[in-house]
């Protein structure tokens, strides 16, 4: 198929058609004001359902009410608007209801700024609501896998009925690129929602969407059963990107735009000799941690990048098991680090190693 | 002759309600409706947080349990992605006037064609009897020990009144339940507001004045002469919004 120009959000947007969007529930927050703006349009134009909620509150509790009636539904949002989803979010994973949600990270803590950041690896992927939950996190690093991973994010959400996050920043919500919006994503058999309150005259028995269990050990074994989920994405939903890994000096981990950062630094530190690969995940829960395995054992060590002050960092350090020495550099605020200061944190090193 | 059968749209599971607690008699009513309409095999309900949270366990049809507050955001996603069915939310005073006021008002306000049960009792029931938006001045409850103090909590909240306000609304009644007469006239109001949605004419809330025997530290005979003395003079009974009536 043939290409067309877009920004990340239109293409999030466009994705999510693709992917048979019937409902979008959101609120206007920067930088992801495009998506909403765009499903408006594109929604209605096609006889599906657009609501602008009157908060980002009410939006994924809309999410709730559509995705239990058996719809495949999103919400989009960013950073301080992610935070007031968190209640929503742990009652779709209690009730077990399939969504996507769009995450364009921003500045923080607080209003924080516009500006791209990645600090909200921990809000997407330990997450800010109540109990043992887990949202599956899709983080793309460039327009084209956004598509991707958008589309794919409906299937795993619907082949699970967990809801599925596409973390992106405000850099890759904002950036042009060409992109094709009808690439293939793995084929899977979904399996029917014959859960769904559709009404009971469309199946057998009552549909009820609860995530109340007020005995003790039917909670217990709510739980069980959900982390018995998790198990099985775990096993089976894990990508990330292996780059330049044979015998590399030192290996970067990085995610997303800051990815794509280092793949520059990583282009003139081999001009200068300095043979570096990088672990991109992908997705960020389930972590790849199986990726660390893979590690030369020649490799010095390794290099986590984030826009953030250490966030990923955390996952890194479990993964490593203490195999290589793990030194860090990151940016926040709004601060997108050049190629130049990651190629200066590989040959710093030893100064950035964290405990 | 069996003269009182129990609703086909109730389940034969036995409400947790307390003695004297009105949630029993407006469940009733609820179900008889939805079987009188014969919508039960297209109705989903919403129970809310309060002490009707378990109210999917007695309604007999689909029903999605909602987040505190949150009833009428999650009826909008459920009516807006089926349209044909019939939705309603039920919801307690704490519930609706506090914490999902804002999903009130709005749904309301975009006319969001469903249907909202209010059961107002002044009280939070369920955590044990603090104080709500609703309760009344001078009531004592557990976080107003001295009684509600005007300068102190302001005035309870009037929910019909303010959402006959709003050009969404379809149709707002308040009723009570405290004799035969006027459980027929609740009964009535309950299905009108159902018989509006069926008729796509937007959003509709029935606030039904209910009792809290064990919280307002009575028996259900003072609790229901409570209602008739102290709350109605403070929430008027009648119609403040009928979109069919031009006066």
């Amino acid at each position: 198929m043939s290409k067309v120009l877009m920004k990340g959000n239109e293409a999030i947007a466009r994705a999510a058609m693709k992917a048979g969007l019937d409902c979008f529930f959101g609120y206007p927050i920067t930088p992801q004001n495009e998506v909403p703006e765009y499903l408006s349009k594109l929604m209605l134009d096609e006889g599906k359902v657009f609501v602008q909620a009157e908060s980002e509150v009410s939006a994924i509790n809309m999410v709730y009410g559509a995705a239990g009636a058996g719809k495949r539904v999103m919400t989009s949002s960013s950073s301080v608007g992610i935070a007031l989803k968190q209640e929503g979010i742990s009652y779709l994973c209690g009730a077990e209801l399939p969504c996507v949600i769009g995450s364009v990270m921003r500045g923080g803590p607080g209003l924080g700024s516009i500006q791209p950041s990645q600090g909200d690896y921990y809000q997407a992927t330990r997450g800010g609501g109540n109990g043992d939950y887990n949202v599956v996190v899709l983080a793309p690093e460039s327009v084209q896998e956004t598509v991707d991973l958008m589309k794919e994010a409906f299937d795993i959400a619907d082949q699970y009925r967990n809801p599925v996050m596409v973390l992106a920043d405000g850099l890759i919500g904002q950036m042009m690129e060409a992109v094709d919006l009808d690439r293939p994503v793995k084929e899977r058999k979904l399996p029917p929602k014959t859960w769904a309150s559709t009404g009971t005259r469309n199946h057998e028995g009552r549909n009820i969407i609860n995530s109340l269990f007020l005995q003790a050990q039917d909670l217990e074994a709510h739980n069980l059963r959900l982390q018995a989920k998790y198990k099985e994405i775990t096993k089976n939903e894990v990508q990330f990107e292996m780059i330049n890994m044979e015998n590399p000096d030192y290996v970067i981990v990085a995610y997303g735009t800051t990815a794509r950062i280092c793949r520059s630094a990583i282009q003139s530190l081999a001009e200068n000799g300095v043979n570096v690969g990088m672990i991109r995940p992908i997705t960020l829960w389930p972590y790849p941690k199986k990726a660390f395995d893979l590690i030369p054992k020649t490799t010095k060590g390794i290099l986590v990048a984030e826009m953030s002050h250490g966030q990923m960092l955390d996952d890194v350090l479990i993964s490593n098991k203490g195999r290589f020495p793990v030194a860090f550099y990151g940016r926040s605020g709004g601060m997108v680090p050049e190629p130049e200061e990651i190629v200066e944190a590989i040959l710093t090193f030893d100064e950035r190693v964290v405990d | 002759m069996i003269k009182y059968e129990r609703s086909a749209g109730l389940t034969t599971n036995a409400t947790h309600y307390c003695p004297g607690c009105t949630h029993g008699i407006l469940h009733k009513i609820v179900a008889e409706v939805l079987d009188e309409l014969n919508v039960l095999d297209k109705t989903i309900g919403i129970a809310s947080v309060g002490c009707s949270v378990l109210s999917y366990d007695y309604f007999n049809c689909d029903m999605q349990q909602a987040a505190h507050g949150r009833a009428c955001a999650l009826a909008t996603g459920v009516k807006r992605s089926l349209p044909d069915s019939v939705v309603f939310t039920y919801q307690g005073d704490g519930d609706l006037a506090s914490i999902g006021i804002a999903e009130t008002l709005h749904a309301a306000n975009r006319g969001e064609n469903f249907t909202v049960i209010y059961a107002n009792n002044t009280t939070y029931g369920m955590t044990g009897g603090q104080m709500a938006p609703t309760t009344l001045i001078g009531q004592k409850t557990t976080t107003s020990q001295d009684g509600r103090v005007l300068a102190q909590h302001g005035n309870p909240i009037k929910m019909a009144e303010i959402l006959a306000q709003i050009d969404g609304t379809a149709y707002v009644e308040r009723v009570m339940l405290t004799d035969v007469g006027n459980i027929r006239k609740t009964k009535r109001a309950i299905k009108k507001a159902f018989t509006y949605q069926l008729e796509g004419r937007g959003f509709t809330l029935i606030e039904v004045l209910s009792t809290c025997p064990v919280n307002w530290r009575m028996d259900p005979f003072a609790a229901m002469e409570r209602v008739k003395e102290e709350m109605v003079p403070v929430f008027p009974l009648g119609v403040f919004k009928d979109v069919m009536k031009d006066d």
